[in-house]
């Protein structure tokens, strides 16, 4: 087995274990093994900043919010744990089955396709890109981030209010 | 101009943003007067050749490549109108201090969102603007806690997710087949198209039938509208859903499927599957607000329909659908609000005769769902003829048969809202309700006003909207 092939395995057990597990610490750190793994698959693909970018924004600095989160949640009664768990197994069994029959259909597949992969931008050419190829992309992240902003303003104002 | 169509509604936020405390009572106006300017500078542009050069120097600067076209004109009114229709009923119905001023901010970023879409050129872009639109969508939906909220919201969202990645998925695809995402780099792919173009096409169409709410990805569509606060549903059901769904696959089928569109059986079946099932849906509905979210997914399935058929015709009897239905469904939404307010329950089982009580209402509702059904000389009528005729033009004939046979059921419909909740003796429990406040009435008396006025004129109004042609 290739080292991209064991990277894309691990990444797809990881995806899968974020997906399936019910403790939300374990799926933030499952989410952030699967990040660290996308990272290292677009480094072996020469995409260096892109994987700098996914393994400190979405690897580091999400998981770093999510468990800052988490550490404000209560921990459930183990009764009603087990429950749930036994629930989400129960609905989410299909998802590694489906994935299996995927994979291994897929690897019979020979789809006539010409794919003309195009070389990897380098570190020059992204801040090009970012800054006046696509400045009206960065304009709608500011404004994806801004109604973020007011969602938090929305949904724990209103808690906050309401605890009182 | 363009340029400015993205930045005043985004300078509006941060003026917003900056009032101090007291002075955030004039959000509604200053969101409002965003709003009028809008319609203003998309109606007027119809009319007059606008010299917009003296703002050349600021679209140097921050030249972002759009450009507006009669389409999405079409769309940057629809917005304007609708906004602040639902700005209107907002100011009536959400009590809050605190809840008005986000909503009118986010009505706001909705808005840059919605407007990106009406004049980008890139794939990428489109989805950029359509994820916006949807983000400050998700939070409108959850603006009042209350109710059934945070499900309508996280359906959407999930939904959403899975749209996301089948347009992302599109884009790369594209990126390697094409080599570009433009939408003219994709018309000429398309012009000699291989396997993987066609993929990257069908996945990014997938992708807008979620975002649209088009059978079978209608699932989240009745229970956002339905848990949403009144102005919010008003607004979703009047634009955000048709711009970020809908009007992007009008914009891809005019932009870069030009003459013959191969793979249209894609969108008839789409269209015609949604025409039926959402009609059949909205025909077992007892709460007001999904009957009217089902009959959405059914006229949506229209504007997909007109595109199967003949191209170029199909495309103006879209746009004019797409007009008449934002229109329509959004004075519905208000009447819906103007009902919820006065009666405290929007399940029809439980109301009856109430035309007697609120004459106004009844009136501005018959008009709206005569208008979707199709009656002559209402617009509803003309966008449905024009929709048969491109079907018929393409020799599709069972496809314009569903087209007609579905209006019956349209009106079977929307007949049975009017006898359940306006028709017959008034309930005991209704004699003492009465008319709706103006803060209700104006946006629903102005809405069907249009609706009235596009039937009547509607050769002066197709030269208005689209320029003759789009």
């Amino acid at each position: 087995m290739s080292l991209m092939t064991t990277l894309l395995v691990v990444l797809v057990l990881s995806a899968l274990w974020a997906s399936m597990t019910t403790p939300l610490l374990r799926a933030a750190l499952a989410l952030a093994l699967t990040s660290a793994m996308l990272a290292v698959v677009m480094f072996s693909l020469g995409a260096t900043l892109a994987a700098v970018i996914e393994l400190s924004v979405c690897a580091g600095l999400i998981s770093v919010v999510f468990v800052s989160v988490i550490s404000l949640t209560q921990r459930r009664p183990f009764k009603e744990y087990l429950a749930r768990r036994r629930a989400r197994l129960r609905r989410l069994w299909p998802l590694p089955v489906v994935l299996l029959a995927l994979g291994i259909g897929l690897s019979f597949v020979r789809a006539p396709v010409q794919i003309a992969l195009p070389l990897p931008a380098t570190d020059g050419d992204v801040r090009t890109v970012l800054w006046n190829l696509r400045q009206l992309d960065l304009f709608g992240q500011i404004l994806i981030l801004l109604a973020g902003v007011f969602g938090v303003l929305v949904l724990f104002k209103k808690e906050a209010k309401d605890g009182d | 101009m363009s340029t400015f169509l993205l930045l005043v509604p985004f300078l509006a936020v941060v003026i917003l943003n900056l009032l101090p405390k007291r002075a955030r009572v004039a959000a509604f106006a200053i969101t409002f007067l965003v709003l009028a300017l809008e319609t203003a500078a998309a109606f007027v542009a119809r009319f007059v050749a606008v010299d917009w050069s003296f703002l050349a120097p600021v679209e140097r600067v921050l030249g972002f490549g759009l450009s507006l076209d009669h389409l999405g004109g079409l769309l940057l009114l629809c917005a304007g109108i609708v906004g602040m229709a639902a700005l209107l009923v907002g100011r009536r119905t959400l009590a809050e201090a605190s809840e008005r001023f986000m909503f009118a901010n986010l009505v706001l970023v909705a808005l840059v969102g919605i407007n990106g879409i009406a004049m980008v050129r890139d794939l990428f872009t489109l989805y950029v603007f359509v994820e916006v639109t949807a983000v400050a969508t998700f939070i409108l939906i959850t603006l009042r806690h209350g109710g059934h909220a945070f499900e309508g919201a996280w359906k959407y969202v999930i939904l959403s997710a899975v749209a996301s990645v089948l347009m992302l998925s599109s884009v790369a695809l594209l990126l390697l087949s094409v080599g570009g995402i433009s939408l003219d780099e994709v018309k000429t792919a398309l012009a000699t198209p291989g396997t993987l173009t066609w993929v990257a096409i069908a996945l990014f169409l997938c992708g807008l039938f979620v975002k649209g709410a088009l059978v079978p990805f209608h699932g989240w569509l009745a229970d956002a509208y339905t848990a949403a606060p009144a102005p919010v549903s008003v607004f979703m059901a009047g634009i955000v859903t048709k711009a970020s769904g809908i009007f992007a696959l009008l914009r891809i089928a005019s932009s870069c499927l030009g003459g013959a569109l191969p793979g249209r059986e894609i969108l008839l079946v789409v269209g015609a599957l949604s025409i039926v099932v959402g009609a059949f849906l909205a025909l077992g509905q007892s709460n007001m607000k999904r009957m009217l979210a089902y009959s959405s997914v059914s006229q949506m399935g229209y504007i997909v329909l007109a595109l199967g058929g003949d191209l170029r015709l199909g495309i103006v009897a879209a746009a004019l659908h797409f007009f008449n239905h934002a229109i329509s469904k959004s004075q519905l939404f208000a009447n819906a609000a103007a009902i919820e307010e006065r009666l405290g329950t929007l399940d029809m089982d439980k109301m009856g005769g109430i035309a007697a009580r609120m004459p106004v209402t009844a009136g501005t509702t018959a008009v709206a769902t005569l208008s979707i059904a199709g009656l002559p000389p209402l617009a509803g009528f003309w966008s449905k003829l024009l929709i048969v005729m491109a079907l018929w033009d393409a020799k599709e004939y069972a496809f314009a048969a569903v087209a007609i046979l579905a209006s019956l059921v349209t009106l079977a419909y929307f007949l049975s809202l009017q006898r359940r909740v306006f028709f017959g003796k008034t309930l005991p429990e209704w004699a003492a309700v009465r008319e709706a406040g103006v803060g209700l009435l104006v946006p629903a008396v102005a809405l069907a006003a249009i609706t009235v006025v596009l039937g009547i004129g509607f050769p002066f109004a197709l030269r208005v909207l689209l320029g003759g042609g789009a």
